[in-house]
């Protein structure tokens, strides 16, 4: 479960930008967000301190009953690795990879053998309805597939909690309705999924939505 | 490790054209460095073998004519040293090790079954042997009792022996015609490392006086000096002192050759430590324009794959994993090339050592320019490990900032 008491986050730019104001938010294990809200709302940067991505200011962020704050480069990875999976709107999948080998590269980071991780790719790729283009390069697959890709990547390394930063911003609406199905059916696991969308209709097929403007959550 | 290398393999893969380019350098830095050290070693080795024809601490004397009037005496006067001069030089020299006086016997001929050869015939005595680099592969040089008998005894050269009879040691006891027909008895052949364009032969100085040169002077006087008197500059005293004895002009450089071997070795290889110099340090230079190659395509290597970098960081590696990939491509691709241009390198000395023959000069040829051009295997090495570890050095630095670029930003880099 997601515990998230005050945090402040204020980026030190030229002029300096008090992103989140105090934001305040529990989510239960297993369930379905979204996250709304106007571009410059925050939610972004949210969700980065969310996957421990980024820090913040002030405030806590506990998660499992873990407090996430001030970790060093290495727990943080640790954390991710273990604890949470991506999906992003540009899919961020290795183009010189194979569908298989990016969805087996969290595994490769836990120390597991090449074999063993192949094999469980294997099974998330099927999972995902793409076991026949296992051996196909990212630019060989359409959008949709791709998403899929990024979708049993972060599902390898059977993660509590997973975050989309606008899974379904660059596809078509028919396979943006694929994308949530699926995402639903991964909640309904016990992973917990907070999907950051500026789509209503996106927004409508999960349990809960948080509504956030100008750093502050409005509902 | 092999996940490593997997790793390794497919990152170089992806980009071909980068891995080939710094790969290119690295080989170019180390083939260059191979070609211009084995070239030196070749210049060098042909030089040290010019000097291996005399003991490094021989002086050898030359008469001449003088070049200017002297002491009431005319231009153009013929030098030459009776048997007092010759005396009176190994009397006044300290420290002679041995000595000879050589007589040069003009239009040296030597026949065989009516086979006529042209060579260079020598009077000389005993010690001559130990003041050239001799070495007797059959019989024996010329000793005292043929000095002191006059006898009609030659000593021959090795090559001269094989081609005339069938080896060095069936040369021994035959007869041989020399000048004005002359027969003499071959009683040694010896093997010499020195350069000489004609066969040399040996003759008892006293014979050759005899027969050849019966006013009894000679023109030329070796000898060898201790080691311990090596630093001083012989052929400045014996000028000086010879100048008096034969009344000729102190500074006529023309009366006089005097080959003072010791100072000449010494002044080449101070000739020659200055261009191992003056390699190395281009050596170095492109040693070091291939290590900036490097460095640069590594550093945009690094940049091109921040984004890489994020999305790796984001799945959950760890910095030091990053790091670490990133190294071992760099060592990958420096070992590599840098075994391939040190490969390349060794070819082409091997290559020169087959064109340019072991011995400076051979039979029929003029004297070589390289000799033996090969490098020390563990310079090569030395200098390949050196690229790699600046190639560790060259991923490292630019790796170690990339991955401290928050994963977000990393990743939005393009």
């Amino acid at each position: 479960m997601i515990l998230l008491k005050d945090i402040h986050k204020t980026y030190y730019t030229a002029s300096p930008l008090h992103v989140l104001k105090g934001i305040n938010l529990q989510i239960e294990q297993g369930a379905f967000v979204s996250i709304m809200g106007a571009s410059g709302s925050g939610k972004s940067t949210l969700l980065n301190i969310l996957g421990v991505l980024d820090t913040y200011d002030q405030g806590e962020y506990w998660l499992d009953d873990k407090l996430i704050k001030n970790l060093s480069e290495r727990e943080a990875a640790h954390f991710r690795n273990q604890y949470i999976g991506f999906i992003f709107q540009s899919f961020n999948l290795l183009n010189f990879k194979t569908a298989l080998e990016n969805v087996a590269l969290p595994l490769y980071y836990q120390g597991v053998s090449r074999k063993k991780r192949n094999i469980i790719a294997m099974e998330y790729l099927e999972r995902v309805g793409l076991a026949d283009w296992a051996d196909h390069l990212p630019n060989q697959l359409s959008g949709g597939q791709k998403q899929r890709v990024a979708i049993a990547r972060a599902l390898i390394a059977k993660p509590r909690i997973i975050l989309a930063d606008e899974p379904t911003g660059a596809l078509d609406s028919k396979t943006s309705l694929d994308v949530i199905n699926l995402l639903h059916d991964v909640s309904k696991e016990g992973i917990t999924m907070i999907v950051v969308t500026h789509a209503q209709e996106i927004a409508d097929k999960t349990e809960s939505i948080i509504q956030l403007k100008d750093g502050l959550i409005v509902g | 490790m092999k996940d490593i290398l997997q790793e390794i393999f497919a990152s170089l893969k992806s980009n071909k054209l980068r891995t080939f380019l710094t790969g290119f350098a690295i080989s170019w830095g180390i083939f260059m460095l191979v070609a211009l050290l084995a070239c030196g070693n070749g210049l060098k080795n042909a030089m040290t073998s010019n000097f291996d024809y005399m003991s490094r601490n021989a002086v050898s004397i030359y008469a001449g004519y003088t070049s200017k009037p002297y002491g009431g005496k005319k231009q153009w006067r013929k030098i030459d040293f009776t048997e007092n001069d010759v005396n009176f030089i190994k009397n006044s020299i300290n420290n002679i090790e041995y000595f000879s006086a050589v007589s040069d016997v003009n239009d040296g001929k030597l026949t065989y079954n009516n086979l006529e050869n042209s060579v260079m015939l020598n009077g000389v005595q005993p010690d001559y042997q130990h003041i050239r680099v001799f070495n007797m592969v059959a019989g024996r040089f010329i000793n005292q009792i043929d000095i002191k008998e006059n006898r009609k005894v030659v000593v021959i050269d090795k090559s001269f022996a094989e081609k005339l009879f069938e080896n060095p040691d069936s040369a021994i006891g035959k007869n041989v015609k020399l000048t004005n027909d002359i027969f003499f008895n071959i009683v040694g052949v010896y093997s010499s490392k020195g350069r000489m364009y004609q066969s040399e032969i040996f003759i008892p100085l006293t014979t050759a006086i005899t027969i050849y040169n019966p006013n009894g002077r000679v023109e030329e006087v070796d000898f060898t000096i201790k080691e311990n008197d090596l630093n001083i500059d012989y052929s400045a005293t014996i000028r000086a002192l010879l100048s008096k004895q034969l009344d000729f002009a102190p500074d006529d450089y023309n009366a006089l050759w005097i080959n003072d071997f010791k100072s000449n070795y010494e002044q080449s290889k101070m000739i020659f430590r200055g261009l191992s110099m003056f390699i190395w340090i281009i050596g170095i230079s492109t040693l070091i324009a291939g290590i900036v190659g490097v460095g640069n395509i590594m550093l945009i290597t690094v940049k091109e794959r921040t984004r890489e970098f994020g999305i790796r960081k984001a799945i959950g590696a760890t910095p030091g994993s990053i790091i670490k990939m990133v190294v071992a491509e760099a060592i990958a691709i420096t070992s590599l090339f840098g075994y391939i241009g040190m490969l390349l390198g060794m070819g082409l000395s091997e290559i020169l050592c087959m064109i340019f023959p072991e011995k400076s000069f051979v039979e029929g040829n003029g004297p070589s320019m390289f000799v033996n051009p090969s490098v020390d295997l563990s310079i090569v090495i030395s200098a390949t490990i050196i690229l790699v570890v600046a190639g560790v050095l060259a991923g490292y630095i630019p790796a170690r900032k990339a991955v401290s670029v928050k994963p977000i930003e990393a990743m939005m880099a393009k």
